[in-house]
């Protein structure tokens, strides 16, 4: 059991680029904490920094109170679980799980000991005689959890563990690992890049883009409270809409007609000219199935596609994106690893929505939900910074002088 | 009509390159006058047997006994060696970034293009300056040489197979460098090295070059080159049975070496080391 704190860790490879940049993470004792990002994002490096796998360039990697920068991977006593989960095809399931014990030279009736309870956890006891070649995908992604918990290992660190397996799979494996990190509650850094295994398993999550922290926080932080343009399109399914908008007083002025906003979130926005709003598609709703005691504004649009899920609707309204904001929003489409086709509004409706394909609709708003972004910067102008977790570039700002962007892309659309 | 076709190639390819191997079977088997009397059958006929006697000659003969010695302690000892410098080689090879790698590759190559020949006459000067003429590491050191490059290129290719993750593995999970190589690396890479084991095996056994030019006396001399020495009274009546019988005694330990080597090489051990 050991915290890990990252201080500025950095990691640059030969030809110079930063795949790794100033990322500061404490990782308490006992806490479940998930990286997460696009590929590319640095999150994997910096995983494997933690169990030195790679050298860090600059900054400290601290593990129980000790700095381990310079320690080999066995000095560090950690437990990983690799994306293709390694195991030795030459040595049977209980040989493979006993591995580290014998590295370690444990008596046999130790090894045996552990080897049996670890097995019968991840109930593997059938299949201990076997050669990892003649398990299915599941059982050998369960010996590589039996090789990281038979030790004492004082963190476990997983590398997108479950992207090798099929979606069923997937679901039952991820509620195995929460359940055993629980029961062990041993500190785990958990790397992946599907959302619903960062919201579902995390204490706290840390979003990376391009080697740099974008934001630190609970699930439930990271969703109502993103920092920026990047979180609040890379967490949630489907993504946030993003339109562009004008403050004036206390109404914003949207593509498809003025809303009325809050007049704190106003005041925060006011005087910086176009915008970029941000509402997630539950936030909006069919006029017609809303209680009329709710708070929001209504719209009238046209809707171009609808998909009805049952228990809810997709609509599709498509809008058009002036210029400025089209580049950003189109940036911010590659940082994600999508390539948006259009600029369209999703809206997520009730299932009991009569909303057909080319009716003009009336379109309920939740407005309190709304947030408001800085076209040049990304930043999220009404973030709520006491339940927002940890925003580096904003404490950055505020710490130094506000003297601009914190990511190359930023600063080139600026 | 494919299944014909396939049994009669294949019947035509093993008589053709059986029929020598037979020959020379048959040859061992037929008493000395027999061969010269020009007696053609291939199973001996009348008198023309001499059951197991060859056999027995060749065996008694101590020139013969010693050239045994000589190839087998030679072409194991040159095998080892091989093996051992060559799986640590390509183990870098395939793993390690350093400086001249291409270099090292490039040179190995060369190595194995260059004819054999044109290195007896350098090495027959230097071998006899360095005092390594007609000693076993006169011939091991030359052997090594050349079948290097080869194991080399095979063990690295076998390595370069052997995903990178499970040395990373073994490393998390407690174990030095050195102990990954060793339990996760080597036994993974085994078909590799038992192939490139039995190819230096061969080169060694069947070489006749450096086997004639840097020996004289039967301290180092090995079974190539000392059949050809067995001529016996007569040099223009050279002892035909008895070199066949000399020739099939010096197939039996490749055939040996073979077999066992063969079942270590087994395909397709790194499976389900990674997902499928």
């Amino acid at each position: 059991m050991a915290a890990i704190e990252m201080k500025n860790i950095v990691k640059k490879y030969g030809d110079g680029f930063p795949a790794v940049n100033d990322v500061s993470i404490t990782v308490a004792d006992g806490e479940f904490v998930i990286l997460v990002g696009p590929s590319g994002c640095g999150k994997s490096t910096l995983l494997r920094m933690i169990v030195g796998l790679e050298d860090i360039t600059e900054g400290d990697m601290v593990i129980g109170g000790k700095r381990v920068n310079d320690l080999a991977p066995r000095e560090r006593n950690l437990a990983m679980v690799f994306q293709n989960y390694a195991l030795y095809p030459h040595l049977t399931v209980y040989e493979n799980i006993a591995f580290p014990l014998r590295l370690a030279g444990a008596p046999d009736a130790e090894i045996d000991e552990k080897v049996r309870r670890a097995s019968s956890t991840l109930e593997l006891d059938e299949h201990l005689d076997r050669k990892p070649g003649n398990l299915s995908g599941g059982q050998r992604q369960r010996v590589a959890m039996g090789r990281a918990i038979v030790r004492d290992a004082d963190a476990f660190l997983f590398d997108e563990p479950l992207s090798n397996l099929d979606a069923k799979l997937r679901g039952q494996m991820r509620s195995e690992i929460s359940r055993l990190q629980k029961k062990l509650g041993i500190t785990t850094v958990y790397v992946t890049h599907d959302q619903t295994e960062a919201m579902t398993l995390g204490d706290r999550v840390a979003v990376l883009k391009r080697g740099v922290l974008q934001q630190l926080a609970s699930p439930r932080e990271l969703y109502t409270n993103p920092g920026n343009l990047f979180v609040a399109g890379f967490i949630g399914s489907p993504p946030m809409n993003f339109l562009p908008a004008k403050v004036d007083g206390t109404s914003v002025e949207l593509p498809f007609g003025t809303v009325e906003i809050p007049a704190d979130k106003a005041e925060k926005a006011s005087g910086r000219g176009l915008l970029i709003a941000g509402i997630r598609p539950e936030h909006f709703e069919d006029a017609s199935v809303v209680d009329s005691g709710r708070q929001g504004s209504t719209f009238r649009a046209t809707v171009d596609v609808v998909e009805w899920l049952g228990n809810e609707a997709y609509a599709y309204i498509p809008f058009e994106a002036p210029p400025e904001v089209q580049e950003q929003l189109q940036q911010l489409e590659r940082d994600l690893d999508g390539d948006s086709l259009r600029t369209q509004l999703v809206v997520s409706l009730d299932g009991s929505s009569t909303v057909a394909e080319g009716d003009e609709a009336e379109i309920w708003v939740d407005t309190t939900k709304m947030h408001l972004f800085d076209p040049s910067t990304g930043e999220n102008l009404t973030v709520d910074l006491d339940n927002a977790g940890e925003i580096p570039a904003l404490a950055q700002r505020t710490a130094a002088a506000p003297d601009g962007p914190t990511t190359p892309s930023e600063s080139a659309t600026a | 009509m494919r299944k014909v076709g396939t049994l009669l190639g294949t019947l035509l390819i093993l008589v053709w390159c059986l029929l020598p191997v037979a020959w020379i079977i048959s040859l061992s088997f037929k008493s000395q006058t027999a061969i010269t009397n020009g007696s053609p059958g291939f199973f001996p006929s009348g008198g023309d047997g001499a059951g197991w006697q060859n056999y027995k000659d060749v065996l008694d003969n101590e020139q013969f006994r010693r050239a045994i010695f000589n190839s087998i302690g030679i072409s194991l000892i040159a095998t080892l060696l091989s093996v051992i410098v060559a799986t640590l080689a390509a183990y870098a090879i395939a793993r390690l970034e350093f400086r001249g790698k291409k270099f090292v590759l490039t040179m190995a190559l060369a190595i194995a293009m260059f004819p054999v020949v044109s290195l007896v006459g350098p090495l027959f000067d230097m071998w006899r300056t360095f005092g390594l003429y007609d000693t076993w590491p006169g011939l091991i050191i030359p052997y090594m040489s050349f079948t290097l490059p080869l194991a080399i290129w095979t063990l690295s290719a076998f390595f370069r197979e052997i995903p990178w993750e499970l040395e990373q593995a073994a490393q998390v999970d407690g174990a030095t460098p050195w102990q990954a190589f060793r339990k996760v690396i080597v036994p993974l890479a085994a078909p590799g090295v038992f192939t490139a084991a039995i190819l230096t095996f061969f080169f060694a056994w069947n070489d006749f070059v450096f086997g004639i030019s840097l020996t004289s006396t039967e301290s180092a001399r090995p079974i190539p080159a000392a059949l050809s020495f067995f001529v016996g009274a007569d040099p223009f009546n050279r002892p035909a049975s008895l070199l066949a019988a000399g020739a099939v005694v010096s197939t039996i330990p490749i055939i040996i070496i073979v077999l066992i080597f063969q079942r270590k090489i087994v395909a397709g051990l790194t499976s389900g080391a990674v997902k499928g």
